[in-house]
């Protein structure tokens, strides 16, 4: 008798347990995606910050593709924030893109919009790449202010 | 036999009470010393106000150009402790500071205690301000005087319990408000432009208020052991990051690294700033570039920290 009610009991806490998981688990795909963006966005700024320090020449072709790369990360890096994908490897956004999806949606537009006039702006002296660079790297401290958190990684 | 009790219990009342009252009277700036300093210079005084970042706190959210010299009262400031809101230290003869003489605002910058005797929360960096030079505080005083008045009172705080008990505030000072001394000290062989960073940052910069943890919790003073170690964020979740020159702090930036940093808010790997660096940053960008430099020269002349062996993962990504 007793041994089947303790069948009973385990049985159902195994389930309950199994129909918490998916709570715990967060969705660490977009996750992981999301931060190899931004990496590669790190990438091009890099490459066009040496530019303006005068540690590499001016090249208009790598400055295209530059602008290019960072507006591709522009239109794709929203789709990566389902509501599952809040916490999990070492994710530094911040709960402010689900609580001010407006804000963020209009940072990330802006971002869109920037990198576009860059690459229509084709710049081709140094001058010129001034210019156009500064515009477009303002947006990176415009959204981290708001939406990034340093874990001090 | 109840009557002795009870008279006993309210005798130690008492005297409690009355050595809390005794203990938290406002400590105050020698007033003869403050009245031999000469009137100071509002041109000096800028440099001084955007080393301090007092625009950071006093003026609007978002506040650009102009606007950041409005000071009638700053964005909440969300803590552990509750909400705080800085006033409006314009000089507005009402709503804000127009009224005070050069002593109180020293007062206040130094001791934390404004002119009707009530202590000021340390929200304010009064701590590292006390390590001011007076001369430095009257050209600041001077600056700030010839800013646009502001209408209107900023909001009172919203704290927990205990921390509303404005007067215990009095207690904490004795405990963690010292006066002149410096955090660190030095290598001998330490350059010029490392001294003239230590002013920067320990005084006006007031960086260790959030890049140093604090003792009991966070509600104590600064844990000097771990200077500019990093702790967490006052503000909500994540760090504010170690930037001693440890690898896990900023060992493998230059000097000309961390300059460039606080001048462009880039990285050597050229990630952005981001949180409220940016303000910073952006007050550390106005100041002339010499300043820039002495607080990179003192960022590499620190003792290096490494975060608690316990909590610490590898990262090689400086």
């Amino acid at each position: 008798m007793l041994q089947s009610k303790l069948i009973v009991v385990t049985a159902g806490v195994v389930l309950s347990a199994a129909t918490m998981v998916p709570a715990f688990a967060q969705n660490v795909e977009p996750i992981k995606a999301r931060q190899a963006l931004m990496e590669d966005n790190g990438d091009s700024a890099k490459a066009g910050g040496a530019m303006l320090k005068g540690e590499a020449p001016f090249d208009a072709a790598k400055v295209a593709a530059i602008f290019t790369e960072m507006h591709d990360v522009a239109m794709k890096f929203g789709d990566y924030f389902p509501e599952d994908s809040k916490t999990g490897n070492d994710t530094e956004a911040a709960p402010a893109i689900w609580e001010k999806p407006d804000e963020f949606e209009a940072a990330l537009v802006k971002f869109q919009e920037d990198t576009q006039a860059a690459i229509d702006a084709a710049p081709q002296d140094m001058e010129s790449f001034k210019q156009a660079f500064g515009m477009v790297t303002q947006n990176c401290k415009g959204c981290h202010e708001e939406f990034r958190i340093d874990k001090d990684k | 036999m109840l009557d002795r009790i009870l008279t006993g219990l309210f005798l130690l009342v008492i005297l409690g009470a009355g050595g809390f009252y005794l203990l938290t009277i406002p400590q105050r700036l020698n007033a003869a010393t403050l009245a031999e300093v000469p009137a100071g210079d509002a041109m000096k005084g800028e440099r001084l106000f955007w080393a301090g970042g007092c625009a950071s706190c006093h003026a609007p959210a978002k506040a650009e150009d102009d606007d950041l010299l409005k000071l009638g009262g700053g964005a909440p400031l969300e803590t552990d402790f509750g909400t705080f809101h800085a006033p409006n230290i314009s000089p507005h003869p009402v709503d804000g500071i127009g009224g005070w003489s050069f002593a109180d605002f020293a007062n206040a910058m130094q001791r934390g205690v404004d002119p009707a005797g009530r202590h000021l929360y340390p929200a304010f960096p009064y701590t590292s301000y006390v390590n001011m030079q007076l001369t430095d505080m009257v050209d600041l005083w001077a600056f700030l005087q010839g800013l646009p008045e502001v209408e209107g009172k900023a909001p009172s705080n919203e704290l927990t319990f205990p921390f509303n008990l404005r007067r215990g505030v009095g207690l904490w000072k004795l405990a963690f408000l010292v006066d002149g001394k410096p955090a660190v000290d030095l290598p001998a062989d330490a350059p010029e432009a490392a001294h003239d960073g230590q002013y920067l940052v320990e005084g006006p910069g007031h960086c260790g208020q959030c890049h140093t943890p604090r003792s009991f919790g966070g509600a104590g003073g600064l844990e000097l052991t771990q200077w500019l170690a990093g702790a967490p964020n006052p503000e909500g979740e994540g760090r504010v990051p170690n930037i001693t020159p440890s690898p896990s702090g900023i060992g493998g930036w230059s000097a000309s690294d961390i300059a460039y940093y606080l001048e462009s808010g880039f990285t050597p790997d050229f990630d952005s700033v981001g949180g409220a660096m940016v303000a910073v940053q952006e007050n550390m960008a106005r100041l002339p570039a010499e300043d820039r430099e002495a607080i990179a020269a003192y960022l590499k002349a620190i003792p290096a920290i490494d975060r608690d062996a316990g909590t610490v993962e590898a990262s090689p990504s400086d």
